[in-house]
C-alpha cells in the first residue's frame, strides 16, 4: 500500500515537473513540423486568408482607394441583386458558360481518357488533346479571331459563304447571339486539361484483375463494367476534376474577355469574373466588386461542398 | 428474380466479347473516331506555328494557305526588333515573364514540398487537420475571387509595379500543396523515414536526402504546372503592375490582339503567340510521363 501511494506521489510530482517541460517538449518535438510549414502558411495566410477575409469585411463598405472604407451595410449586396442589371446578364452568361461547358468538358474529359486508356498510341493522342488546354486563352485568340472574323476573309464565314450557307459575312464576335456559343466552343476545345490528365491517370491504376472478377460476377456489357468497375475506383480521380470544372467554369474570365473584348458588345460575353474586373481595376470601385467577388466565392465554394457530398454519398456500396 | 433471369438469358457473351476484342485487339474504331478528334484538337495550334512562319506574301493570299510555303524569320524579327506596335521592346516582356515565372515556380515547388512533408508524414502534428482543410477548401474558390484583397495587400506592403508584386502572391499555391502531399502520402514508405529518424539523421537532412528523390515525379510535374499556369496568366500582371516595363508577355498578348484582326499584324501576332505557347508544350513534352504518374494520386477522397 505505502509502496502505492509512493508511486502515486511519485508520478504527480514527475507530472507537476513535467508541466512546464512537457510544453517544451512538445515544442522540440512539433518546431520541426512547423519550421518546414511556416514559409507557405505565412503567404497563404497574407495572400488567401486574410483577402478573403477583408473582401468579407469590404463587401458592407463602400471603398474607392482614395478614402477609407465607409460601413454602408447590406447596400452592395442590394444593388448587386436588385439593381445591376449588367450584373444580372453577367450571372446569367456565367451560369450557361458553367452548366454547358462544366458537364461536357467533364464527359469529353473522362470519355477521350477512357478510349485512349487501352491503346497503343496513347502518348502521341493524350498529347493532341492536351495541348489546347496548355496554350492559353489570350495567345490562341489570335486564331480564333481568324476563325470568327466578322468579314468574309474568316475562315468561317469564308467556308459558309463557299457553301451558300449565308449569303453575306456573319459577326460572330460582335452579334448577341453568337458570343456566347463561340466562347463556349472555344472553351471547351481547351477543356481537356488537368481533369483529363486526372482521369487518364487513374485508369490506369484499375487493376485489371478487377475486371476479371466483374466479369465472373456477371457484368456483361462494356457500360456495365464502366459503371460497376471503373467508375467506382476512380472516384477520388473525378471528384478532383469535377471541382476543377466547377471551379474553370464560375471564373470563365479570359476566354470570353479575349474573344469578346471587355466591355463586350452589349455585354454578350460579360462573365463575374469580368464584372468584377471591371469594377475592381477600371471603376475602382473595391467596395462593390469585393462584393461580386464573395459572390462568386459563394457560389464555388457551395458547388465544390455539394459536389464532395455527391460522390461521398455513392460511397455507400 | 424473373428479370436478372431473363437478362442473364439476354445478354450472352458474344456481344461483349466483341466489343472488348474491338477495344482492345482490333481498336480500329476507337482511332477512326480519335484520330480526326486529335487533328481538329491539334489545327489551330499547328496554324499558329505555320503563320508565324509565313512571309508577307504568303499573309496576303486569299484564300489564306494553311501550312506556309516558303518558311521565314521576318515575323520575329518584326516583333523582336520593330517596336511600332508596342511601347517597350517585346523582349523586355520576354524577360519579365521568364524572371518572373522562374522565381515563382521555384520557390512554389520548394515550398509546398515542405509544408506537405510534416503534412503527410508528421506522426502527430497538432492542426494538421484544420491546416489542409483550408487548402481543400482553397482549392474550390477562382484564384481571381483573392485579386481585389491581394491588390490592396500587395499595395499596403508598397510593392505596386515591382517583381514582388507578380511573384509573392502566387507563392501560397494550394493546388501545389495538395498534389504533393497526395503524392508523398502514396509515394513515399514510412519505413523508409522511420529508418532514416533512427539511423539519428536530421528531418531537414530527411527531406532533402529521401523524401524529395522519392517525389521527383510530383515536383517535377508542379513545375510544368505551375510554369503554364503563370506563364498564361494575364490577370494579375494587369492588376498588380502599372507600367509597361513591368507588364508580361501575355499582356503584351493581349495589346497585339486588341482591335480587328487585321491582315498585316497577323504575322506579327503569330509570332507572338508562337513564343507565347511553344515554351509551355515544349516543357509538358519533355516531363509528360512524370506528369502522369503524378496524377495518378492527385484524387480527393471525400
Amino acid at each position: 500500500m505505502a509502496t502505492g501511494s509512493e508511486v502515486l506521489a511519485t508520478r504527480l510530482s514527475t507530472a507537476r515537473a513535467e508541466a512546464p517541460a512537457g510544453f517544451a517538449l512538445a515544442w522540440r518535438k512539433y518546431s520541426t513540423s512547423y519550421f518546414f510549414m511556416a514559409p507557405f502558411l505565412a503567404f497563404f495566410v497574407v495572400f488567401v486568408i486574410a483577402p478573403v477575409v477583408t473582401a468579407m469585411a469590404l463587401s458592407f463598405t463602400y471603398f474607392n482607394v482614395l478614402e477609407a472604407p465607409r460601413f454602408i451595410g447590406w447596400s452592395n449586396y442590394k444593388l448587386l441583386f436588385l439593381e445591376d442589371d449588367v450584373f444580372v446578364t453577367a450571372i446569367g452568361n456565367t451560369l450557361t458558360f458553367a452548366i454547358i461547358t462544366g458537364p461536357i468538358g467533364f464527359f469529353l474529359s473522362f470519355m477521350f481518357a477512357w478510349l485512349i486508356n487501352p491503346l497503343k498510341l496513347k502518348t502521341p493522342l493524350a498529347l493532341c488533346f492536351y495541348a489546347p488546354s496548355i496554350t492559353g486563352a489570350v495567345a490562341m485568340g489570335v486564331v480564333w479571331k481568324i476563325v470568327f472574323s466578322g468579314d468574309r476573309y474568316g475562315y468561317l464565314n469564308n467556308w459558309l459563304l463557299g457553301i451558300g450557307a449565308i449569303d453575306e459575312p456573319y459577326m460572330f464576335l460582335a452579334e448577341q447571339a453568337a458570343i456566347m456559343p463561340v466562347i463556349m466552343f472555344v472553351a471547351l476545345w481547351m477543356s481537356m486539361g488537368t481533369g483529363f490528365l486526372v482521369f487518364l491517370a487513374g485508369l490506369q491504376t484499375v487493376p485489371t484483375d478487377l475486371y476479371e472478377a466483374g466479369k465472373m460476377d456477371g457484368i456483361k456489357n462494356p457500360l456495365q463494367e464502366v459503371w460497376y468497375i471503373t467508375l467506382p475506383m476512380i472516384k477520388p480521380q473525378l471528384l478532383f476534376g469535377s471541382v476543377m470544372a466547377v471551379v474553370a467554369g464560375f471564373s470563365v474570365f479570359e476566354v470570353a474577355t479575349s474573344l469578346a473584348g471587355l466591355p463586350s458588345p452589349l455585354y454578350a460575353g460579360h462573365t463575374i469574373v469580368a464584372h468584377m474586373y471591371d469594377f475592381a481595376f477600371i471603376r475602382f470601385e473595391m467596395g462593390y466588386a469585393t462584393t461580386v467577388a464573395v459572390f462568386l466565392f459563394a457560389l464555388t465554394f457551395g458547388m465544390g461542398r455539394l459536389l464532395m457530398r455527391m460522390f461521398s454519398s455513392k460511397n455507400e456500396y | 428474380m424473373a428479370t436478372i433471369a431473363q437478362q442473364r438469358v439476354a445478354y450472352d457473351d458474344t456481344l461483349p466479347r466483341l466489343w472488348r476484342s474491338i477495344r482492345r485487339a482490333s481498336p480500329a474504331p476507337s482511332y477512326l473516331f480519335l484520330l480526326p478528334m486529335a487533328v481538329f484538337s491539334m489545327l489551330p495550334i499547328v496554324y499558329v506555328i505555320s503563320t508565324a512562319f509565313k512571309p508577307l506574301e504568303e499573309l496576303l493570299l486569299f484564300p489564306p494557305p494553311f501550312l506556309v510555303r516558303r518558311p521565314t524569320l521576318d515575323n520575329f524579327q518584326d516583333l523582336l526588333f520593330a517596336t511600332n506596335a508596342l511601347s517597350v521592346p517585346f523582349t523586355r516582356y520576354l524577360f519579365n515573364s521568364v524572371f518572373v515565372v522562374l522565381c515563382t515556380v521555384m520557390l512554389q515547388v520548394v515550398m509546398c514540398s515542405m509544408c506537405a512533408y510534416p503534412l503527410s508524414k508528421a506522426r502527430v502534428l497538432p492542426g494538421r487537420n484544420l491546416i489542409f482543410g483550408a487548402i481543400v477548401a482553397a482549392l474550390m474558390f477562382a484564384p481571381q475571387v483573392t485579386r481585389i484583397p491581394q491588390y490592396l495587400v500587395v499595395q499596403k506592403l508598397g510593392l505596386i509595379d515591382t517583381y514582388g508584386a507578380l511573384i509573392l502572391p502566387s507563392l501560397a499555391w494550394s493546388y501545389g500543396l495538395f498534389m504533393m502531399k497526395q503524392f508523398m502520402d502514396n509515394a513515399v514508405p514510412n519505413e523508409l523515414i522511420e529508418a532514416a529518424r533512427v539511423d539519428g539523421a536530421q528531418e531537414w537532412t530527411i527531406f532533402w536526402r529521401i523524401v524529395m528523390p522519392n517525389v521527383a515525379p510530383a515536383w517535377n510535374t508542379l513545375l510544368i504546372f505551375g510554369f503554364i499556369q503563370l506563364w498564361n496568366d494575364s490577370f494579375s500582371p494587369l492588376v498588380f503592375t502599372r507600367s509597361e516595363a513591368m507588364k508580361t508577355v501575355s499582356v503584351a498578348m493581349i495589346g497585339l490582339t486588341n482591335g480587328p484582326a487585321t491582315i498585316a499584324r497577323q504575322g506579327a501576332q503569330a509570332a507572338a503567340a508562337f513564343l507565347m505557347t511553344a515554351p509551355t508544350i515544349t516543357v509538358f513534352l519533355l516531363r509528360q510521363a512524370k506528369v502522369i504518374q503524378t496524377m495518378a494520386h492527385s484524387g480527393i477522397k471525400a
